[in-house]
């Protein structure tokens, strides 16, 4: 099970969580893991057709999955999954 | 019998030439003249000098020559204020093995009686000395690090959240100039976290408000109150009069508008931004660097990015991630350290954890990449209608 940290805005479709543990061997099934546990979480990251919004970047420890194989980049239990959502608040 | 004051001089003139300053003047004024040594006292040399001399007080004279000096062939004109110390200073030149010294006839005093240009010196003044003392003391910053803030410009988009502290510490930090762009006025909800307005200011402009604010602590600072919304016909005017941008706004559509036009107008930009207990910081160099579109393509949708004024915001939180930005700002106008581009730090003050992202230009930016077609949009509209989802109002 690898560790996602959940970001303020989707905390409450986490049941109040700032991390949950998920199951999965990449960023794809590791984020179906946490969207079946957490299907609200689902509804907000993912399109109709299941793929991720393109406003929602997603880090394997400190590197951005884009930038590896997006969601075919493989996940070890060690590893954190960031979900990063920009913040427009400055005042 | 030792030798009297009179005698040294008169020694030191049997092989020291004396050179008039209107023989040398031409020379220092096309470049082509001898390396002039000033061996005044600091004080003496602050009040000007010939242009292009060095500096070495007498008394550090045979210790730092070798350094300004290699070569002992090289033609050296000696300077002091009559004549007389640089005339002795040349002679000890010539002792230590220089060739070609000669003496500047009459000092200081005789070239600037005959209206030769003259170098002033820009210094700090003892005021300054004594309240910028902390910042001298850092080899880092030093006087130069000092005189270079002095003259510097900031632009900070907000005298909210984040603006408040970062408008405070750049301006205690002697910021030579800050614009504050902020079309609201001081509430009293604001209070909790903006701490650079006040109670009895509360209806007053927020630009105004901290303007006396910073008034009050570093009258020397210039501040630009500018209190309207910036916008695509605005921005570029605005940001181009400015060193760096301090990106403190509320919504994305100004983000992702402040974002290009730090490319445009080639202004690093100092983001962050905040919600409840969690700040991201980072800095943008312009084509030197990830943007902040390489970061974020595209706002979420507005349920994913709420205001602090819908979500709520930690009030010291801002003061963390404002001072984040003061720093990473004084960072790049001084050119020193290493600064946020390239990585985004985020701030979990309720797990007090600081976590670092690492940030990289995308290949394919539409604002930044080898392929883009950089031009102000409309963004509000851009921010309500990209993909799927509507609407990105914080």
């Amino acid at each position: 099970m690898s560790t996602v940290k959940i970001p303020p805005v989707l905390r409450a479709a986490a049941g109040g969580e700032r991390t949950v543990e998920a199951s999965g061997a990449t960023v794809g099934e590791v984020l179906a893991s946490l969207c079946d546990a957490h299907p609200a979480i689902g509804a907000q990251i993912l399109t109709a057709d299941g793929e991720l919004h393109k406003f929602v970047n997603v880090y394997v420890n400190d590197e951005d999955a884009r930038l590896m194989q997006w969601t075919d980049t493989p996940v070890g239990d060690d590893d954190t999954l960031l979900i990063l959502p920009a913040m427009a608040g400055g005042q | 019998m030792s030798p009297s004051y009179q005698d040294l001089l008169g020694n030191a003139r049997e092989v020291i030439p004396e050179v008039e300053p209107s023989e040398v003047a031409p020379r220092v004024a096309d470049g082509t003249g001898p390396l002039i040594i000033d061996v005044r006292e600091t004080a003496e040399w602050d009040q000007g000098h010939l242009p292009g001399a060095v500096h070495i007080p007498r008394g550090f004279l045979e210790s730092r020559i070798s350094g300004t000096a290699p070569d002992l062939d090289q033609e050296i004109l000696v300077s002091c204020a009559s004549g007389q110390r640089s005339l002795l200073s040349a002679k000890t030149l010539h002792d230590m093995g220089f060739t070609n010294v000669t003496n500047l006839a009459g000092g200081f005093a005789r070239w600037k009686q005959n209206n030769h240009p003259v170098e002033v010196p820009r210094i700090l003044t003892a005021a300054q000395r004594s309240r910028y003392s902390r910042h001298i003391l850092i080899p880092e910053v030093g006087e130069e690090g000092q005189m270079k803030l002095l003259d510097s410009k900031a632009l900070l988009i907000g005298a909210g959240g984040l603006g408040s502290p970062a408008a405070y510490y750049l301006a205690a930090a002697g910021v030579g100039t800050i614009g504050l762009v902020d079309d609201d006025e001081v509430d009293e909800s604001n209070l909790q976290r903006q701490i650079i307005h006040t109670t009895d200011r509360v209806g007053m402009n927020k630009g105004e408000s901290a303007k006396q604010a910073i008034a009050a602590l570093n009258p020397e600072v210039q501040v630009n109150v500018h209190p309207f919304r910036i916008n695509r016909d605005n921005v570029l005017d605005l940001v181009s009069q400015y060193d760096v941008i301090v990106d403190g706004a509320d919504n994305f559509p100004t983000r992702y508008l402040l974002a290009d036009a730090s490319l445009m107008t080639n202004t690093p930009l100092v983001h962050a931004s905040i919600l409840r207990f969690e700040g991201h910081a980072s800095v943008f160099k312009p084509y030197d660097g990830p943007c902040y579109r390489c970061l974020f393509p595209e706002p979420p949708p507005p349920d994913l990015a709420p205001s602090c004024g819908e979500a709520g915001v930690l009030g010291v939180l801002c003061g963390v991630m404002g001072n984040i930005q003061a720093t990473e700002a004084i960072k790049v106008l001084l050119d020193i350290g290493d600064t946020l581009s390239g990585r985004l730090l985020i701030y979990d003050a309720l797990g007090m954890t600081f976590t670092e992202l690492k940030v990289r230009r995308d290949p394919d930016c539409p604002s930044c990449g080898p392929n883009a077609d950089l031009q102000l949009r409309d963004y509000e509209a851009w921010c309500a209608g990209v993909g799927s989802h509507a609407g990105a109002h914080a």
